[in-house]
């Protein structure tokens, strides 16, 4: 774990001198990839950051969104692919301590986590079903421990992540206006060490995940300890209520070293600790592990004297260690001493900006011809071939997975897990509503409409509940940057979220880069993860019960992209053909379209309509509501296709919307009104799920039978392979 | 009326219950931190679930020893109603305050669904508004909720009538399905589900009425409601 030759005389020049040992430890954690985002920064300015809800305050890891009424909400993403891969129950636990510590050093209660979750097939894979098992068991007892609901998500298998893993965890805070810590220093002021011991566990890390994945190295993964972490929670916001933090980061990727030289950077201070101060795990640990060390839950908070005694009895009170390490200083260094002997003295705006890197990119030779299809295979039995669908890891429903996370404390969730999105109440009355999608099948075909597809699908699934779009959040995973081809396709679909961005003015409020996530067989298909937050001013739209003669209306156009879909790579195995292209004309007037008939109240229940098409989204309406329904597809509106392509088609800004007669008429009008293309393509009844192509029967299933293949496939699959 | 919400360190759902007693039933609740005592003039005691002690050795156990748990034991025996759901079930437990143990449940995973619990004693603290036999749309949410007792006790319990709920269904696989026992007076009562995540209609997504007389009882028991 060293700097890259150039970067050794780039420092060497900036300070004058030949670093030290713990220096070089320091700038090594600090410039890694993870840290300091050197390759993706210079790009990532062109996402729209700014907006009419949006509070920018220095030195925040979280975004922060002004819900009204005095309250704001804060959200974050991150990953942590590489410990993951490698000891996957603490890697997933020890990701959701972060992001959560994240949304604390705002000053906000964490409410929500949300976790994205990708892993080799697992159907043939063993590997991958440990991985995935273990992360999921990870996420469970971690979040449930602390108290914060786990809420929703997605699973994803996918052969590009074989040996590998994909954990990203978003979480979502919630807090008064007011309570917000506002970062600032005074001379004089306080350095302190807050929570769990500093050990030798995570040495390392955040360069361990700067490369690629070659080694298990265990003891860069962190031990988790949710339990520290919920009385850390408790204390600091505690120490809030009593105005007791000047200001306040979470010691995550670099450990000590990143938190002290960005908190003095972003505060333009300078500080110095002495490592002796810091409570250890073990007593022989050398300066240089100290200040690299990523053991978990621990927060740096700086304050004043006077209030350090009452922060002290906060501590004792929750049984916590609290070392004042150091204090501020106004000469913009990073002075690291133990005892009397100096072992480090930077620069903090050296150690804190890495030179910022202009990788070359170049289109992928794979891409000229990736559009072409080949010849399929006729489908015979569409019945059958559902079940075989609807049993598949990636359609069968996620509930082995959310049934194991504690997503009902708090007592905010309205709408449960396994809807299209999760609503939460907030204390002024209004409603949140939050969503991840990503999708790398059709973001490998087409890194730019792949990406935007991520983002307009998150956005469907959050106005399914009656919300409006009021913030994303990217999390961007891709390969090994310095592949110009890699590169690329990062370009790409940055370019692509930042124009769907700024055509819907939906600001990007955070997010994380994450580079070098290589398998042994390569690099993943490129693995944007877009997070969605919505606001309901009134009431959610919470989907009532289907009932018999019920109609069934599809809104949007289905076109011949099945490039990427579950239909062609599961059925199939092609990889290949056109994605879904966004566009975004007509994605907002049918997303406006859809919430104004929820606002006036015309329909029983919305659903999106994406991976693995219409036949998908159905048969889930049917299957939750345990209710037939009969569909024609030569209703469906869109390009003249064949019965397969109907059915399987994974074209964007689609939803299906079920509501009594009686209100057709008053939907009609608005959608006419609006040139919103829609049909009403089938009725609800009975029990069985049926879709006919000019009077023949193509699809006969029965709602229980499917139901329960679709409900316990994937549990069956992890339990007894 | 004032009632008490015992807090541990790693209790999680003491916020919720604070928020049904005060905002919901608009009685006086106060949270007890572990270390301190509890107050004569208190009316009722209510230990409110989560991760006490991150649930380390065996969920509850730690928390048994803690210095108010002598209080809680001082109230139990003058007849106070005492209320434990989910962890604080398992503390009632393990500081013998209540019959039985609770184990990992059958899956071995944490399981978090709706269920419906059978009342199965209507003459306890916390169950005097039900009919016998009434069903309670309820969330559980736990990894070692699997109510265990020997079958010598399964037989005292059942005679002295200390079931107070059973699941429906067979969830987890507790002895005879049982997922709440009270003392012989009926005065503490433990059980696994969440009643404070049912009784608001807004988050309850069958009916939240039930669930609601458990806190009504109490009302009725120490003469708010009458």
């Amino acid at each position: 774990m060293s700097l890259e030759p150039q970067e050794l005389s780039e420092l060497r020049s900036k300070i004058g001198r030949d670093p030290t040992s713990t220096e070089l430890q320091i700038v090594a954690a600090e410039w890694s990839e993870h840290c300091s985002y050197k390759s993706s920064k210079k790009h990532l300015k062109m996402l729209p950051m700014t907006g009419p809800l949006v509070i920018k305050e220095k030195g925040y890891d979280s975004g922060v969104l002004d819900v009204g009424d005095g309250y704001v909400v804060t959200a974050h993403i991150e990953s942590h692919n590489h410990p993951s891969a490698v000891e996957p129950y603490g890697g997933a636990a020890t990701g959701v301590g972060g992001v959560i510590r994240d949304i604390l050093s705002a000053g906000t209660r964490p409410i929500a986590i949300f976790d994205g979750l990708r892993f080799g097939n697992i159907e043939n894979d063993q590997q991958a079903r440990w991985l995935f098992k273990n992360a999921v068991t990870g996420i469970a007892d971690y979040g449930n421990c602390l108290g914060i609901p786990t809420i929703g998500g997605e699973v994803e298998f996918d052969v590009c992540y074989q040996n590998y893993a994909l954990v990203d965890v978003a979480a979502i805070g919630f807090g008064k206006k007011e309570n917000l810590i506002k970062n600032h220093a005074k001379k004089g002021d306080l350095v302190i060490l807050l929570g769990g011991s500093t050990g030798r566990d995570g040495i390392g890390g955040s360069q361990f995940a700067s490369y690629s994945l070659e080694s298990e190295n265990r003891s860069a993964v962190q031990i988790p300890d949710p339990f520290i972490e919920k009385l850390i929670i408790e204390a600091t916001l505690e120490a809030r209520n009593q105005k007791l933090i000047h200001a306040m980061k979470d010691l995550g990727g670099g450990g000590l070293s990143c938190a002290i030289s960005e908190t003095a950077d972003a505060l333009d201070i300078g500080i110095e600790i002495d490592v002796e101060k810091v409570h250890t795990r073990e007593s022989d640990m050398h300066p240089d592990e100290i200040m690299v060390s990523e053991s978990q839950e621990r927060m740096l908070i700086v304050t004043s004297k006077t209030k350090l005694k009452k922060l002290q009895e906060i501590c004792k009170k929750f049984n916590i260690g609290c070392s004042v390490i150091g204090y501020v200083k106004f000469d913009n260094q990073m002075h690291i001493k133990k005892g009397k002997k100096t072992f480090a003295n930077l620069p903090t705006d050296v150690v804190a900006n890495a030179t910022l890197l202009d990788l070359p990119s170049k289109k992928p030779k794979y891409l000229e011809t990736i559009e072409n299809e080949r010849k399929l295979e006729p489908i015979t039995d569409y019945s059958k071939l559902m079940m075989k669908f609807l049993a598949s890891p990636n359609i069968a429903s996620k509930i082995w997975v959310y049934s194991q996370y504690d997503h009902e404390v708090g007592i905010r969730t309205v709408t449960k897990p396994g809807r299209d999105a999760s609503v939460l109440r907030l204390d002024n009355g209004k409603f949140l509503s939050a969503k991840i999608d990503g999708n790398p099948k059709h973001c490998y075909i087409n890194p730019r409409e792949g990406a935007i597809g991520c983002f307009e699908e998150a956005c469907r699934n959050v106005v399914c509940t009656g919300a409006k779009p009021i913030g994303m959040l990217d999390h961007l995973q891709f390969g090994n940057p310095k592949d110009p081809e890699i590169f690329w396709t990062f370009l790409e679909s940055l370019k692509g979220l930042t124009n769907f961005a700024k055509f819907f003015k939906i600001p990007c409020i955070g997010g994380k880069v994450s580079l070098y996530n290589e398998t042994p067989t390569g690099p993943i298909k490129p693995t944007p993860v877009i997070g969605v937050l919505g606001l309901i001013d009134k009431k959610p739209s919470i989907p009532q019960k289907i009932s018999d003669d019920d109609c069934l209306v599809i809104v949007g156009n289905t076109k011949d992209e099945l490039g990427g879909s579950e239909y062609f790579e599961y059925i199939h195995k092609f990889i290949g053909g056109k994605c879904p292209v966004v566009n975004f004309e007509d994605s907002k007037k049918n997303m406006f379209s859809v919430l104004k008939v929820i606002d006036d109240n015309l329909i029983k229940s919305v659903h999106d309509c994406s991976k693995g098409g219409i036949v998908v989204a159905v048969s889930e309406m049917c299957m939750t509501n345990q209710i037939g329904c009969k569909v024609s597809l030569d209703k469906v509106p869109g390009e003249k296709l064949t019965v397969d392509r109907i059915l399987f088609s994974e074209s964007h800004s689609r939803y299906l919307l079920a509501l009594e007669r009686k209100n057709l008429r008053k939907l009609e009008s608005i959608f006419k009104k609006n040139k919103v293309p829609f049909m009403e393509i089938g009725i609800f009844g009975g029990n069985k799920i049926q879709f006919i192509n000019s009077l023949k029967s193509i699809i006969d299933l029965r709602v229980d039978k499917a139901q329960k293949t679709w409900l316990n496939s994937l549990k069956d699959l992890v339990i007894h392979g | 009326m004032k009632v008490g919400v015992v807090v541990f360190p790693g209790s999680n759902c003491d916020r919720d219950m604070y928020h049904v007693l005060s905002d919901v039933f608009n009685l006086d609740a106060q949270y007890y931190w572990h270390e301190k005592g509890l107050p004569k003039n208190i009316d009722a005691v209510i230990l409110p679930g989560g991760f006490s002690y991150g649930d380390r050795l065996r969920a509850g156990v730690i928390a048994a020893h803690s210095p108010i748990i002598k209080d809680v034991q001082k109230m139990a025996e003058k007849g106070i109603p005492i209320l434990g759901v989910c962890n604080g079930f398992q503390i009632l437990v393990e500081a013998g305050l209540l019959p039985g143990v609770l184990l990992k449940n059958e899956s071995l995973n944490f399981m978090c669904k709706w269920t419906n619990l059978i009342v199965e004693n209507n003459n306890t603290s916390f169950t005097n508004q039900f009919k016998l036999h009434d069903k309670i749309p309820i969330p559980i949410a736990n990894g070692e909720g699997r109510y265990y007792v020997d079958n010598n006790t399964l037989k005292k319990l059942k005679k002295k009538n200390q079931i107070v709920f059973r699941y429906e269904e067979m969830i987890n696989g507790s002895s005879d399905r049982i997922a709440g026992v009270c003392n012989e007076d009926g005065n503490v009562v433990g059980m696994m589900p969440h009643p404070e995540r049912a009784v608001e209609s807004e988050i309850n997504p069958i009916d939240n009425k039930p669930s609601s007389l458990i806190f009504e009882s109490l009302l009725t028991k120490t003469g708010v409601h009458n």
